[in-house]
């Protein structure tokens, strides 16, 4: 029977009704701020969303190390990389649509191919974070939904790609990414999602964290799909015991805890809110059928485009929920070989 | 600490000809070699390198990494084999090497990579991000209130990239006034003249508006573009755009202002007789009786 791992120190009042939400990118604000405060290279850079993303709490405590290029993502990473070039440590920050969005081509190469290869220190040390990723953006409609980022983020040789589950380890992830050589993506969404992490939660950018232990099906889920998941292991937990793992680094992927995951309950559900390939699920997939083929089912945006209306409803409507990845779960272990 | 002293500036004109004439050469040699790769523009911009790596740039190239050295950015990557050239002839690798380019393993590759070779600051050959990398880089030594300068070298072509103006305007809004462009304006681009396939003038008014100093020279007037790089660097409240006027393929009469040789290298026997043009040219700079600028 499956438990919470007490090592994950998750809130006590997990599945309280009245657990707090908050706002993911509260954290990346926070986040930059604590960068900034430890990194005096640090420099924030905004395309005309300094309060969407809240990289205004930085603008109001380092006024001179904040950068407004107006509507140009364009020009913002290419300009970063420009900046990272001569020891600054930029971090870009827009709607994920935008960036990595409409400047993938900027990104690719005078950011990851540029630090392709670098020497040691000489890294291209721009971070790219992503606000407003998935479908609930809610009523902005699908425009501003980004579900193909990850994926986009994913395919650039050299890139760390980021997807926190709440406000806490999306403060981590940006304060990590501040010292981690060389280019990195943050995604995070725009709703109030469940605050599920404390302080204590260890995170650490490439390694997967087991916060539910479990025998016959492991589920590997990030963002706010990472607590639908642990709804799910506790609906099914008198049917099926579940293992959860937050996979908040998507690259490079934690192969080894995937590895000991698979060989332990063999077989796997994926849940991300982004398009059932390319991501979290693509990259599961792809490196579990080479290496210890088990039944993996995916839990995501299949293959089409958003739409508006309110969070709660889009995610229910696109099969996003802890219900959807019961489903996966039972089709899952139905598959197992014996 | 050792100390690193720059590369001694040269100011005799007869051998900054020279020098942009050997470098011609190179350019010949090394496309020959490679087998593929672009004449025109490296051919049209061969004196502004010389200029810029022999009197303008503060550099030191045996030291690549040196912190007080001058940014060269080239944006458009595609024109490297004048850049590569002017690096072997200033020092940074052995002429020899020259005739890797393009080829598996070389450090000179078809468009420039920043860690294959050292003193390339940066990778570039998509159009239309390097004044963007320049601006970046001139905000951020601003910032440190550093002194190095920036030059970054585009082409005219890539004026139609809508980027190039976002870039422009953020350096106008911010006084960029350590950034110096240097355009290529050759009037060519791959499908035709710049003209005709999407019209750029007037160029000089527009960078005006976007609160830029402007700049024109003849692009193969060497002295013309060192002043204009010095005059550049007296200014204080603007960026600069140094629009050089040049004839792609200058130097080799088949070459010269046809569309046609803007993507595509000279085989042999084409090589050979662009070497005895360039070695006649060469003989009328040492008479001194050569009447290019």
């Amino acid at each position: 029977m499956g438990s919470i791992n007490p090592k994950a120190y998750l809130v006590q009042n997990l599945y309280a009704k009245d657990l707090p939400r908050v706002k993911t990118r509260d954290g990346y604000g926070k986040g930059l701020v604590k960068a900034g405060e430890k990194y005096p290279n640090v420099v924030v850079l905004c395309a005309d969303l300094a309060e969407s993303t809240r990289s205004h709490w930085f603008q109001k405590k380092f006024p001179e190390r904040f950068v407004e290029l107006g509507v140009a993502e364009q020009n913002m990473a290419s300009l970063a990389a420009g900046m990272a070039l001569v020891g600054k440590i930029p971090f870009i920050s827009s709607y994920a649509v935008f960036s990595p969005g409409r400047n993938n081509e900027q990104i690719r190469t005078t950011i990851s191919y540029n630090s392709w290869a670098s020497r040691r220190g000489k890294e291209i040390n721009v971070k790219i974070g992503g606000a407003h990723a998935g479908i609930s953006v809610g009523p902005d409609g699908a425009t501003h939904q980004a579900l193909e980022d990850v994926a986009l983020m994913r395919l650039q040789p050299g890139m760390t790609v980021l997807v926190p589950c709440d406000d806490k380890e999306c403060e981590k992830a940006t304060l990590a990414a501040a010292g981690h050589p060389g280019p990195v993506y943050i995604r995070f969404g725009r709703a109030e999602y469940p605050s599920l992490t404390t302080e204590k939660t260890p995170f650490q950018i490439g390694r997967m964290e087991e916060f539910c232990s479990g025998k016959d099906c492991t589920i590997i889920a990030n963002g706010p799909l990472l607590y639908e998941a642990l709804l799910a292991a506790r609906k099914l937990e008198k049917e099926i015991d579940c293992q959860v793992l937050n996979c908040h680094t998507v690259k490079p992927l934690d192969e080894k805890t995937l590895l000991a995951a698979a060989r332990k309950t063999g077989c796997v559900v994926t849940a991300e809110e982004h398009q059932w390939f390319g991501g979290l699920g693509g990259a599961v997939a792809e490196f579990l059928s080479a290496k210890y083929p088990v039944p993996v089912q995916r839990v995501g945006v299949q293959d089409r485009f958003g739409e508006s209306g309110e969070p709660v409803e889009l995610m229910k409507a696109f099969g996003l929920t802890a219900n959807d990845i019961v489903k996966a779960v039972r089709v899952a272990v139905g598959m197992k070989r014996e | 600490m050792k100390k690193i002293t720059p590369l001694k500036r040269i100011a005799n004109l007869q051998q900054l000809k020279l020098l942009a004439n050997t470098i011609r050469q190179d350019i010949i040699t090394s496309l020959v070699a490679a087998g593929s790769g672009h004449s025109g523009g490296p051919l049209g911009m061969a004196d502004v390198f010389t200029a810029l790596y022999f009197t303008v740039l503060n550099h030191a190239p045996k030291y690549p990494d040196w912190a007080d050295r001058d940014y060269l950015i080239l944006s458009n990557g595609h024109i490297c084999p004048v850049r590569y050239a002017a690096m072997a002839n200033s020092g940074y690798f052995s002429r020899a090497e020259l005739k890797t380019l393009r080829k598996f393993g070389t450090r000179l590759q078809g468009h420039p990579h920043r860690s294959a070779l050292p003193g390339i600051e940066t990778t570039s050959g998509p159009l239309g991000s390097g004044l963007s990398q320049a601006a970046g880089m001139a905000y951020a030594l601003q910032m440190d209130k550093k002194k190095n300068r920036v030059y970054c070298l585009m082409s005219d072509g890539e004026q139609e990239c809508g980027q190039t103006w976002e870039a422009a305007m953020f350096a106008g809004k911010n006084q960029l006034h350590n950034l110096t462009a240097i355009m290529d304006r050759n009037n060519i681009q791959i499908d035709g003249h710049t003209e005709d396939i999407m019209p750029l003038e007037p160029l000089a008014d527009k960078y005006r508006a976007f609160n830029w100093q402007v700049l024109e020279v003849d692009g193969h007037n060497i002295q013309e573009i060192i002043d204009a790089c010095h005059e550049a660097q007296a200014i204080y409240e603007k960026p600069t755009l140094i629009i050089a006027h040049t004839i792609p393929g200058k130097g080799v009469s088949f070459m010269e202002n046809d569309p046609e040789w803007h993507g595509k290298p000279p085989k042999k026997e084409e090589a050979k007789v662009a070497l005895q043009e360039l070695q006649a040219w060469r003989k009328r700079i040492m008479q001194g009786t050569d009447s290019d600028g």
